[in-house]
């Protein structure tokens, strides 16, 4: 598909012509790239959005001529500035990137090299590009920390990466990238792992920055919701392919292609509910729960707390309780002690004063390294945040799944374990071709199906779920969302629902538990916390959550000049 | 494009793919497997006695009658070499099994828990490396008395160290991911997490460690005899072979030095080529 803007009169800052990119694999050569056209005016902010796999970071990494050794431009052209750089050589290339293209990567803290300062980066990055003067070198690097509005610069210069916030890393990735005044910079995924304030902030950071250097920005990302906010126009990929493009308004409002479509009805918006996000999932067939009166919740936290030595503590005082088949949400950024909470119910480690009552019965007082020979250990099951993390690399799927069974029920190798195993994936909806697979040949909506089909295996009564779609597309996030909501109304699975997102939270939770730094700062329906947040902190993690909403544009991202393609088209 | 790469492949077809992307591999493994077959029916394949003297032919260069010459006493030096396969094999197999087990589940017991035991165990290991090693194995073998067994014990000893410190470091990286926490939800006890989890993971990465010891433990194992510990004179054991053969090299009675030699050499590389291959046979993670 062409660009929709008519050829402008000068030519663009960055035009991608018919771009096709393979790589050659053990399976032969795999085209990752069919042609793609993309053209950005200089001071536009370009938005790629699409899911894993749709081609977006090869995009970038074939403009930046970064692609590995395995990966190659099969056709097509890259002009920059006029100039076609689709096979500069590498010394014309290395003047261009940082001074002229400049990119940041999705995690910092890996993009950093781990040994060397902030500064000594800094300056090797300036160095590089012969824009230093021994004299000042300093000063220039604190110039640049300033200008990404490092808290404390004159001290964080001698600080290596690990010393240093996620937050803080992506900042010095940020100096580090515009260092040579670049006319654009590739942003990959800039805030994909950050808390949602954090993400804020850096989003802001960036959209101030462009606005003042009048540089073109590229925006990579999975999540509708950022790209709707920051982004004058936006390119859809799917499979290797532009399948739309346009101004984020008109292509958000009225989206043409049905990838698009499907797209923008998995995003979470303030409004939406499970049922919205996926329309195609068959609807839920709610058993009717009868609780009778005195039914003893089945989990409760009294004044629990937890420390791992030190003055802090990462759980502290913190009460709640979840009704049989009830879903309880527990929101919070990372430090907030959820993670921590969520090991201390699964009883993976200990607390060290207050009681954890399931159904009735004290588990706190169980030893965390016991807990394994507890009738309650089938009971409590837990889906893990990165689902690639929590599956053994040698286990396949039904390896992991029968894990379970296998040591608490002692089923043994033969028919009743394959059922049992099946019946689990297939609840989970993880279809039964896969289960012969190792871990990294599932992709990571599959892997989340697999952790929870282990989870639900036994038959447990309550199911912990630590940020389980935190790492998924948002289209494997609707359905892995409504399997959850399923699971729960239909099996009367009990959820404790671990994430940061109010927004999921809200969706798949009756009630919610608010918490920072190890306290509970509210509590009650979700509903009525999500409409009316009484807490300071929640109403600042309630602003911070990207909704897709194509209506609400940030005020930095309105362009000082109107880029070309607008004006031309208006004149 | 993800779909594509994905792909059911069993492990037969795996190892085929291995073998045939890495030739080397494939010359080591078939190398391996002739020297497992020698060792298995070396009665069998002997043209003479081992031991049988036969002086009237004593010192006879390689000839039709004897393809690699006679020893001082005319026994038949291929025989001799083919039944030393068994007794070489069965010291380095036994003694590196034996470092191996032991060394992995105190490394990873080690590398798990950490703290004080780790810090024990941690410092044993280091005094037991200050050691030059070879003479360890030498007064292990002298003060435990000269037999086979004790060659093999004391070979083991001193390889278990780098078992040691191997498992643990592997382990230890390994400790915090989520699948050992996983595991424990399961219903594993921190012991079943080490033995079923964690050490069936690290494997792989050991594979390499110990193809290489095997051919360590042979050369081990030869140098012993060499200088006249563990196994004794009659026995035909290439070590043994070696050092009685360097007598006679400045006479110009290479064959009696240089093909035990050679057969030692092949042995070990075998064993060091093999390594990789293993590695990538045995990480599941290789198959896509």
């Amino acid at each position: 598909m062409k660009p929709v803007a008519p050829a402008p009169v000068t030519s663009p800052l960055l035009q991608v012509e018919n771009l096709q990119v393979a790589f050659s694999t053990r399976h032969g050569v795999v085209t990752a790239l069919h042609g793609i056209d993309i053209a950005l005016e200089s001071g536009e902010t370009l938005g790629i959005v699409g899911e894993s796999g749709s081609g977006k970071s090869v995009t970038s990494l074939a403009v930046m001529r970064l692609l590995d050794r395995a990966g190659r431009i099969t056709g097509g052209r890259v002009r920059f500035e006029g100039r076609d750089i689709t096979h500069a050589n590498h010394a014309d290339l290395r003047r261009l990137r940082g001074s002229a293209l400049s990119m940041i990567f999705q995690n910092p803290r890996v993009a950093l090299n781990p040994i060397r300062t902030v500064e000594q980066q800094i300056v090797d990055v300036l160095a590089a590009h012969g824009r230093l003067s021994r004299a000042n070198a300093r000063t220039q690097a604190l110039d640049l920390l300033r200008a990404v509005l490092i808290r404390d610069p004159e001290a964080r210069l001698g600080a290596y990466p690990h010393e240093l916030s996620g937050g803080m890393c992506q900042r010095v990735m940020i100096a580090m990238a515009i260092a040579c005044e670049p006319a654009l910079l590739i942003a990959d995924e800039p805030t994909t792992g950050l808390d949602v304030t954090t993400q804020q902030t850096v989003m802001e950071l960036l959209a101030r920055i462009k606005a003042e250097r009048g540089m073109a920005m590229i925006l990579i990302t999975h999540d509708l919701g950022l790209a709707a906010r920051w982004c004058d126009r936006i390119a859809v990929m799917e499979a290797g392919r532009v399948v739309e493009n346009g101004p984020t308004e008109a292509l958000f409002e009225a989206p043409q292609h049905p990838y698009t479509r499907r797209l923008v009805a998995a995003s979470p918006t303030r409004r939406s509910t499970l049922a919205d996000l996926a329309p195609e999932a068959p609807p839920v067939f709610a058993v009717p729960k009868v609780l009778k009166a005195g039914t003893p919740p089945l989990l409760e936290l009294v004044h629990v707390v937890k420390s791992f030595g030190g003055p802090t503590r990462a759980v502290d005082d913190v009460s709640f309780r979840l009704p049989p088949g009830g879903a309880l949400g527990l929101v919070g950024e990372s430090g907030s002690g959820k993670s921590t909470l969520s090991r201390l119910i699964c009883r993976l480690i200990d607390p060290d004063d207050g009681d954890i009552v399931f159904e009735g019965q004290s588990i706190a007082r169980i030893p965390a390294r016991e807990f394994h020979k507890s009738p309650f250990r089938r009971d409590i099951q837990i889906v893990f945040q990165d689902s690639h993390d929590s599956l053994n690399p040698r286990h396949t799927a039904f390896d992991s799944i029968a894990h379970p069974l296998r040591r608490l029920e002692g089923l043994r190798d033969g028919a009743a374990l394959t059922e049992r195993v099946r019946d689990a994936a297939n609840r989970a909806g993880l279809p039964m071709a896969l289960l012969e697979r190792f871990p990294h040949q599932l992709s990571g909506g599959q892997k989340a199906r697999v952790g929870i089909a282990r989870a639900i295996a036994p038959r447990p009564k309550l199911m912990v779920l630590d940020e389980p779609t935190a790492a998924l597309d948002v289209s494997v996030q609707a359905v892995i969302l409504q399997l959850l909501d399923r699971l729960r109304r239909e099996d009367g699975i009990g959820l404790l629902f671990v994430s940061h997102d109010l927004n999921v939270v809200r969706m798949l939770c009756d009630d919610l538990v608010v918490l920072q730094a190890g306290k509970v700062v509210e509590a009650g329906p979700s509903q009525a916390i999500f409409q009316r947040p009484q807490a300071e902190y929640t109403r600042t993690l309630l602003d911070a959550v990207p909704y897709f909403d194509p209506q609400r544009r940030h005020a930095f991202s309105v362009p000082t000049a109107e880029p070309l393609s607008i004006a031309a088209k208006n004149a | 494009m993800s779909e594509m790469a994905i792909g059911r492949s069993g492990t037969g077809r795996h190892i085929a793919y291995v073998l045939r992307s890495n030739p080397v591999t494939a010359v080591a493994a078939a190398g391996t497997l002739l020297l497992v077959l020698i060792a298995a029916f070396a009665p069998m394949l002997v043209p003479y006695d081992p031991v049988a003297s036969n002086v009237p032919h004593a010192l006879e260069p390689p000839s039709s009658l004897h393809w690699a010459g006679t020893d001082q006493l005319g026994r038949d030096i291929l025989s001799r070499i083919i039944a030393a396969t068994r007794l070489d094999l069965v010291i380095a197999v036994s003694a590196v099994s034996l470092s191996f087990v032991v060394g992995a589940v105190i490394g990873g017991f080690c590398g798990y828990r950490g703290g004080r035991l780790d810090r024990w165990v941690g410092r044993f290991v280091d005094v037991l490396m200050a050691f030059p090693l070879f003479v360890l194995a030498m007064a292990l073998v002298a003060a435990l008395g000269n037999r086979v067994e004790n060659i093999v014990i004391a070979t083991a000893v001193i390889n278990l160290p780098f078992y040691i410190r191997f498992a643990r470091a592997e382990v230890n990286v390994r400790r915090n991911a989520g699948w050992v926490e996983a595991s424990r939800a399961c219903g594993d006890s921190h012991l079943s997490v080490v033995l079923r989890v964690l050490l069936p993971n690290v494997l792989p990465a050991m594979a390499v460690q110990i193809s290489l010891n095997l051919g360590w433990a042979i050369l081990n194992a030869a140098g012993l005899s060499f200088i006249g510990l563990g196994v004794t004179a009659p026995t035909p054991e290439w070590g043994i072979m070696v050092a009685e053969g360097a007598r006679f090299i400045t006479t110009g009675k290479w064959w009696l030095v240089a093909l035990p030699g050679l057969a030692l050499m092949l042995t070990v590389l075998c064993f060091n080529l093999l390594g990789d291959g293993l590695r990538d046979i045995l990480d599941p993670r290789m198959r896509t």
